[in-house]
């Protein structure tokens, strides 16, 4: 009787849990923080680490999402990081350049300006991608592979490998002020968020992002022009690239061709956390935001613990593969 | 007879690896005319040991694709099997057969790993190796604190050095073990490949998964051994690295795993599966060791040669990609 009991409850939270991978994420991030409720205690709340985890997050959550759109259409953006190193520098050799002498307008202007010429750069690497990709037919791995190198060769060769810092009050705000206690990064996390998921979920274009994702072919038959589309992702993807550099930029108050390298396969890694379908076609911004909070749980938790970050890499990945075999062990019909 | 070969003639002047080979050969003669040190046997001996280390996982992630999987992971799997088999030669001692046996070993386990990943809990090879890439690199570099070692055995340090012979006055050539791994690992993945009733089966399953299983196929006994192949792979490479290195550092090979990537796709393979051969693949990697390799004897401060080697990249795979369309295109309006 009991056993019969115990069985249903387990296959009541297996079907829970492989309905869907939102509900497993929520069922892992509520255990998640009961696990390190009992082993941190009040620390594990405070408003001190909530904080610094609201600090740390938007980085990767920026870099996720951009990973995010070029998953959806079934392709990659592996030139995230590179981009957003070579508009981060960029914005900051503008900045170390005309900022000092310059007061009033000109000293905001050149601000202005600078972090417009950063999302210039960011946008024409998102041309070369989507021009790659959808006009030429190179598959995205590749052509991103190469536009990564070529990005990467460029900041470093410009720079010679050297950081760029010291940045005026208001970029340096961007990175580690707060508005009413909440991180302004936070808010830029938000603001690229909200209007991607809008995008999405709400217009033609995000409708046919995931009709290419699941099947390229059918979409263009179906009268869509794929290759516009694709041209218009890998700029958008691009693009948040150049938002994440501003957003790294302003937390190091400095820039350099090698930061954030560590940062690529995690993106990946949070994306598919997140739900998003490696083959495209599937994945919502809500599952990625959730992946985002549990991955950052564990690294703060950690961190609180005492335990090397490199150990919270290798529980990332071993978090990544059990959520990715749950639809199975749940007796799904894997895809 | 002749008829034939010029029929198998004509399909390698169509194929992808003729064009890199005419590509190799025009780079090679106008560095060979700009600078006369390239075309130096000096020179052919120093790129040789220096692209092992990349050349054999080249062609361990060529079977990879071939089989119509991925995998990242092998840059954290050879660091692991460098770290476990230089401590373990250290604290008990051992031979070259020994440690070549260990690193073997340790890279065919963490490849069955993958393996079982893939194939048991259906995971897409992409997401498995990008999970175990952390799960293999977090763990090391807990477990060792990310520490270097510099101490190797004395014999190891050594290396190996075969047929030395004299080249003109005060310079000496030989086979060193570089060299030796990376000549066996071609011929060998050679040999699986186009010789063995294993490498069809390799090929005809990247080509098509679910024929192959209806046909009878053991996929998960091939993916098995493709991936503790990587693995294996990543296991000599990684000792081929250390020694050339002479020491042992967990934490520089992970993040090469692009380069490698590179490599293989330039040579031709194709990410969907069924399509990559070993001599694209040596075209590949010689691609980018004689264009990295050229820069600095050009001169050009080599802070510029991800540049090239990125403009390289995308201009390959984009005149592929257009001559693919194109023949297409003729094919579809005869």
């Amino acid at each position: 009787m009991r056993n019969a009991s115990t069985l249903a409850l387990r296959g009541r939270l297996i079907r829970l849990a492989g309905s869907g991978t939102i509900a497993t994420l929520i069922l892992l991030l509520v255990a998640l923080w009961l696990v390190f409720a009992i082993t941190i205690g009040d620390r594990f709340f405070s408003v001190n680490t909530l904080q610094s985890m609201a600090f740390q997050m938007p980085e990767l959550g920026i870099l996720s999402l951009a990973m995010m759109l070029a998953l959806l259409s079934g392709g990659l953006n592996l030139s995230i990081i590179a981009t957003a190193n070579l508009s981060g520098l960029t914005i900051a050799f503008l900045l170390t350049h005309y900022i000092p002498g310059t007061q009033g307008i000109a000293w905001a202007g050149v601000q202005v300006l600078a972090i417009a010429a950063g999302f210039a750069v960011a946008a024409l690497v998102g041309l070369v991608n989507g021009f790659v990709i959808a006009y030429l037919g190179v598959s995205p791995i590749l052509a991103t592979l190469g536009t990564m190198t070529l990005c990467k060769g460029l900041a470093i060769g410009l720079t010679r490998g050297n950081v760029i810092s010291g940045f005026p009050e208001p970029i340096v705000f961007i990175g580690n002020g707060t508005v009413l206690g909440v991180p302004f990064a936070l808010i830029v996390l938000a603001l690229c968020a909200l209007p991607v998921a809008l995008m999405l979920n709400a217009t033609p274009f995000g409708a046919r992002v995931y009709m290419i994702g699941s099947n390229e072919k059918a979409t263009r038959y179906s009268g869509v022009d794929t290759r516009a589309v694709l041209l218009k992702l890998y700029v958008l993807s691009s693009l948040l690239a150049g938002v994440a550099a501003v957003v790294m930029l302003a937390r190091f108050n400095s820039a350099n061709a090698a930061y954030g390298e560590s940062y690529l396969l995690v993106t990946i890694l949070a994306a598919v956390l997140g739900g998003v379908d490696p083959f495209g076609g599937f994945g919502k911004v809500g599952g990625l935001l959730l992946a985002l909070i549990i991955l950052q749980v564990i690294s703060s938790a950690f961190n609180l613990l005492n335990l090397s970050q490199f150990l919270t890499l290798a529980i990332w990945g071993g978090i990544l593969i059990a959520v990715a075999a749950v639809p199975h062990l749940g007796g799904k019909a894997p895809r | 007879m002749p008829k034939s070969r010029f029929a198998s003639f004509g399909r390698f002047r169509r194929s992808h690896e003729f064009w890199l080979l005419i590509v190799i050969l025009v780079l090679c003669a106008s560095l060979g005319a700009a600078n006369g040190q390239f075309l130096t046997m000096q020179n052919l001996f120093d790129l040789l040991t220096s692209y092992a280390f990349v050349g054999i996982l080249a062609l361990g992630l060529l079977v990879v694709l071939i089989a119509g999987g991925i995998d990242i992971s092998f840059t954290a799997t050879a660091s692991v099997a460098q770290y476990v088999t230089l401590t373990v030669a250290n604290a008990y001692g051992a031979n070259w057969v020994c440690v070549f046996a260990i690193a073997i070993g340790i890279g065919g386990t963490l490849g069955a790993l993958n393996a079982i990943f893939i194939q048991k809990l259906r995971i897409p090879s992409i997401i498995v190796s990008v999970a175990t890439l952390n799960i293999f690199y977090g763990l090391l570099i807990f477990f060792t604190g990310g520490k270097y070692i510099y101490s190797l055995p004395d014999w190891f340090a050594t290396g190996i050095f075969w047929f030395e012979f004299d080249w003109g006055k005060d310079t000496s050539y030989g086979v060193n073990l570089q060299i030796l791994a990376l000549g066996f690992s071609f011929l060998f993945t050679w040999l699986l490949l186009n010789r063995s009733n294993i490498g069809r089966q390799i090929y005809a399953m990247g080509g098509n998964t679910d024929a192959a299983q209806r046909l009878g196929f053991h996929v998960f006994g091939l993916n098995m051994l493709v991936y503790c192949y990587m693995g294996v792979m990543a296991g000599i490479a990684s000792l081929v690295q250390a020694q050339l290195a002479q020491s042992v550092a967990p934490t520089v090979l992970v993040g090469k795993e692009l380069d490698v990537v590179a490599a293989v796709v330039l040579g031709g393979a194709s990410l969907m599966g069924g399509v990559g051969t070993v001599l694209g693949t040596f075209l590949g990697l010689a691609l980018l060791a004689i264009l990295q390799n050229g820069i600095i004897l050009l001169g050009v401060s080599s802070y510029w040669s991800p540049f090239f080697v990125g403009l390289v990249i995308l201009i390959s795979v984009s005149a592929t990609a257009w001559s693919q369309r194109e023949r297409r295109t003729r094919s579809a309006r005869p």
